[in-house]
């Protein structure tokens, strides 16, 4: 085993950009561990538990790029560090006009960039509620992408900006629309009458594409974090955000995305709406949720309805919960389950996005019960639900809206169980995310499907695609591929999931 | 007008500090953006960093 | 005060600043010096602790004086305390490389007049083998010794003729011309030239004295570098006692130590030892032979010059790395990231007339880890080598760390305790 170390001084790569990096090198034929890292102490500290902490490595300084290679011969890992450094400098990064170097600080890329009116964060959790500080008492808006601020950082930052006047979105805020310009990560969806006000990026995602589908468009995405309708927070960025949707002229509707909110925070939101006279979608995903409508607020309980009521609305029709499967998948539903040996009983949903997997895990359980999931503590129960993106995914691994791995993992690993019937997954397109979603899975889909079959089973794979025809990623060419490899793949993640009950228990 | 409101009314101009993929893809769509090469304060010393945050620049009315 | 207006009044004070060069005279009388002192460049030094380079240069300036006839008698004046050393910046006075100052030694003085401070520094001796290289025999004293017997009055008449020159208008003239001050002084040497030459031709009736002053002068392109200096000084010496401001108003080297002073902590020293410069070297020459970083000279840089202006003058970039106007530019840049403005008056026209990034904050070269870059020549290790090339150097992050800590203790406890 040979360990070599490349080190390039004041070089600047975020987390993400290492971590894809990483994934690249180790790859690499002969190479059995990478560590990618700018050497603060920390990541220091994490080479070393790894066993990664050569002398080089350690000699080098807090704004020095560092890449350790193990191989199994010293040929092999000089090829890995040749490939990381042409790697690195091919990078497509940001670019600086007139050739410029990029600020290294918010204060001097307000130099910059005069005029600036919102900052976009998705620095590591721990620093993330100090660069907000910096920028929301510059006077500057801001999309707070960051997850892991501490509750009452949030409640600070948000009674600081709403002092001043100033939207602060998020925390974990993973998508925003303002003004049509798409934050974070984001489908490509027209501009048009309905507003968002959403807890979540994945929901937020799932409603705007359903509604361009059928030919709507979305006003402004504000995002509040998932925490914001929460007694603690109570509601401090949802208020102003709805107040800012119903002011503006494009607005004809808009519709809030999340999970119940405390009570009083509730009244508040309802409150507000009836006194700004907008009509409202309320897409509350958690259980004990009666939808209906009341006046211009239709309360509904999946993604989908609240796309669906909100057309409805718009249209002036109206609206009521229609939990339908289309008559050509009835027909395959029955072909499908005889291929299935009566063990295979069971679901396996494996999502990229968090709220999917909500909504997922709620749908099922109104549907079948026994269902389980990584988002809440309990015993595995038969049908089981996992959010990749939880933290127990992503120590050492980007999310899995850009690496595939645990996804590929975790779906080797469901085939060898003979329990299992369906495999439950989501396929995110959009700005921000993977090149090539379908293709990233669908050899481990394949893979699947064919371990199955050698031991006598079939393996049903059911997904939605959340994506528009406008997608940089090309919504038709990821569907077809994933069609070609066997797999279902239906217009929303309600439908998805109700198809998925149909071929687990018929 | 409240200031969420201009900045709805208005063009964003974006500050983007963490993943750079965020700025390259607003670059795409001809999104005015600026990326800052960020790095954790103080080399990532949790109590320099905490040093510099208690000395920071406040607000003109905070002070 | 806060940190935010306490920073606006020291970086707006370093800006306008007026420094007027108005005379030259010795020491003695120009820094009130009283008994044998030989001042050097840097924070405080004790003897044991200089370079080689350093000690040889002290024990010429004491012969030089006359105090000592040869060099063990000079040590032994030095090591019993018969000669005391002292920082020139405890004086008003900044010294190149070594910085030697002894009182027969004729000074400039620059007067800030919108403070109304002075700041003194010698005459610069020229290239080869000189004083502030450590360089330690007959020629070096001789040379001395005609600077202070005819360079320094003739120059004096021709300063008092004119009735004061303006320093700031020579280099923001010589920053359009590609000089920063601190490697390249020539377009400013030639500027403060020109503008003496009518009263240096009325200084002196003695032909052959005018003419030996006018070689001299004519055959130094570094002439202005210590003007530059007593400028910097003169208009960073105010700053010092703005409570509660974060700006570095003084960065100097002994050699051994790399000193800051910040305008919020007054006269406090705050050190950590030097780096070694690196850059190019002259023919015979390599990176083992470099002597570690010394002068004060430092402090041009503290105001805005030198390596912050480096976008002014590309041909010194070549010193950083691959050379040239890109290389120059992200330089100076990158000074702009830990500096609180960009100057009134050091305008740089590579780019499209932005100012010099100026006034160091401390605060921010602790965040970001930028430390300030300072352009230098190199002094070879070995005694009386001389200058062995020009490169740059970086000012030690712990001086800031340092500092940074002290003023976290003295503020944050002002906070606590109000009135």
């Amino acid at each position: 085993m040979t360990a070599l170390t490349l080190v390039i001084k004041s070089c600047y790569r975020d987390s993400v950009a290492l971590l894809m990096l990483a994934r690249t090198l180790r790859a690499t034929a002969g190479v059995s561990e990478v560590a990618a890292l700018m050497a603060t102490d920390a990541n220091k500290a994490l080479m070393a538990q790894s066993d990664l902490l050569t002398s080089d490595a350690a000699a080098a300084g807090p704004n020095d790029l560092v890449v350790v290679i193990r191989a199994t011969s010293a040929g092999e890992a000089e090829r890995a560090v040749g490939q990381a450094a042409d790697l690195l400098s091919a990078a497509r990064r940001p670019a600086e006009a007139g050739g410029r170097p990029l600020p290294r600080t918010l204060e001097s890329a307000r130099r910059h960039l005069r005029g600036a009116n919102l900052a976009l964060i998705s620095v590591p959790g721990a620093f993330a509620a100090a660069e907000t500080l910096k920028a929301l008492r510059g006077g500057l808006h801001v999309m707070l992408f960051s997850d892991n601020v501490p509750i009452d950082d949030e409640v600070a930052l948000k009674r600081l900006a709403a002092r001043k006047g100033l939207l602060l979105m998020g925390p974990d805020c993973g998508t925003a629309y303002l003004g049509g310009v798409p934050l974070g990560f984001a489908n490509a969806v027209p501009r048009g009458r309905v507003g968002i006000v959403a807890a979540s990026g994945t929901g937020l995602q799932q409603v705007a594409i359903l509604l361009a589908a059928r030919g709507e468009g979305i006003s402004h995405a504000l995002g509040v974090g998932g925490r914001d309708m929460s007694a603690a927070v109570g509601g401090l960025m949802t208020l102003p955000a709805l107040r800012a949707l119903a002011a503006d002229r494009a607005t004809e509707l808009i519709v809030v995305v999340g999970k119940p909110p405390d009570r009083a925070v509730r009244e508040s939101v309802i409150g507000t709406l009836r006194e700004l006279g907008t009509p409202a979608v309320l897409a509350m995903l958690g259980r004990g949720v009666e939808p209906g409508q009341d006046g211009a607020i239709t309360t509904v309980t999946t993604l989908e309805d609240a796309a669906t009521a909100a057309i409805a609305m718009l249209r002036g029709k109206r609206w009521s919960p229609e939990a339908t499967i289309a008559m050509t998948t009835e027909a395959r539903i029955e072909e499908t389950r005889k291929t299935l040996t009566a063990r295979q009983r069971a679901i396996r949903g494996l999502y990229a996005g968090g709220t999917l997997a909500h909504e997922a895990a709620l749908i099922l359980e109104s549907l079948l019960g026994d269902v389980s999931s990584n988002l809440k503590p309990g015993v595995e129960r038969r049908h089981h639900i996992v959010d990749l993106g939880a933290d127990e995914f992503t120590v050492g691994r980007a999310h899995p809206m850009l690496d595939p791995g645990a996804r590929i993992d975790a779906i080797a690993r469901a085939a060898k169980d003979p329990e299992v019937a369906v495999l439950l997954l989501d396929v995110v397109l959009g700005y921000g995310v993977a090149a090539d979603p379908a293709g990233d899975i669908v050899p481990a889909l394949e893979a699947a499907r064919a371990e199955a079959a050698a031991h006598g089973r079939g393996l049903a794979v059911v997904t939605t695609v959340v994506g528009t025809r406008d997608d940089p990623q090309g919504l038709a060419g990821q569907i077809a591929r994933l069609e070609a490899a066997g797999a279902w793949v239906l217009p929303s993640n309600a439908e998805a999931v109700r198809v998925a009950a149909r071929l687990a228990t018929g | 007008m409240t200031m969420i409101d201009d900045l709805l009314a208005s063009q964003v101009r974006i500050i983007n500090l963490g993943i750079e993929t965020f700025a390259i893809e607003l670059q795409g769509l001809g999104v005015p953006v600026i990326h800052v090469e960020w790095s954790p304060p103080a080399g990532g010393d949790a109590r320099k960093a905490a040093l510099l945050a208690a000395l920071a620049d406040e607000e003109e009315d905070e002070a | 005060m806060s940190i935010r207006a306490a920073n606006r009044v020291a970086v707006e004070r370093l800006m306008e600043g007026e420094p007027v060069l108005v005379g030259c005279v010795p020491a003695a009388e120009a820094l009130g010096l009283t008994g044998r002192v030989v001042l050097h460049a840097g924070p405080p030094l004790a003897w044991e602790h200089a370079c080689a380079t350093m000690q040889t240069a002290i024990l010429c300036a004491v012969r030089y004086e006359g105090w000592a006839k040869d060099d063990r008698a000079a040590l032994e004046l030095v090591t019993g305390g018969a000669v005391s050393l002292a920082p020139c910046h405890h004086r008003g006075a900044v010294g190149p490389m070594t910085g030697m100052v002894t009182p027969s030694m004729p000074v400039f003085v620059v007067e800030n007049r919108r403070h109304g401070n002075r700041a003194f520094a010698t005459i610069n001796e020229g290239l080869g083998r000189v004083l502030r290289f450590g360089a330690n025999d007959a020629s070096v004293v001789e040379r001395l010794a005609w600077l202070a017997a005819e360079a320094g009055p003739v120059l004096d008449a021709a300063l008092r003729s004119s009735g004061g020159i303006d320093l700031r208008a020579i280099m923001s003239k010589a920053l359009s011309m590609g000089d920063e001050m601190h490697q390249r002084n020539v377009a400013a040497s030639c500027l403060l030239i020109r503008a003496l030459l009518p009263h240096l031709s009325r200084a002196t009736a003695d032909r052959a004295v005018l003419a030996r002053v006018a070689e001299f002068l004519a055959s130094n392109d570094q002439f202005f570098l210590n003007l530059a200096m007593a400028a910097a000084k003169a208009i960073a010496d105010p700053c010092l006692g703005i409570d509660e401001s974060t700006m570095v108003a003084t960065m100097a080297r002994n050699g051994t130590e790399f000193g800051i002073r910040v305008a919020g902590l007054g006269a406090r020293w705050f050190t950590a030892p030097v780096n070694t410069p690196q850059g190019l070297y002259f023919p015979g020459f390599g990176p083992d032979d470099a002597n570690p970083d010394i002068g004060d000279s430092a402090i041009v840089e503290t105001v805005g010059l030198g390596g912050f202006a480096m976008a002014a003058s590309p041909a010194v970039a070549g010193f950083i790395g691959h050379g040239g106007l890109p290389e120059a530019i992200a330089a100076t840049e990158e000074m702009a990231e830990i500096c609180l403005d960009e100057h009134r008056h050091f305008r740089i026209p590579t780019l499209v007339d932005r100012g010099s990034p100026v006034g160091i904050d401390l605060r921010k070269v602790v965040e970001t880890g930028i430390t300030p870059l300072i352009n230098t020549g190199m002094a070879g290790k070995v005694p009386g080598t001389g200058q062995i090339g020009a490169g740059v150097v970086r000012a030690p992050l712990a001086c800031f760390e340092a500092a940074l800590e002290a003023f976290g203790a003295k503020s944050l406890a002002n906070r606590r305790a109000p009135g």
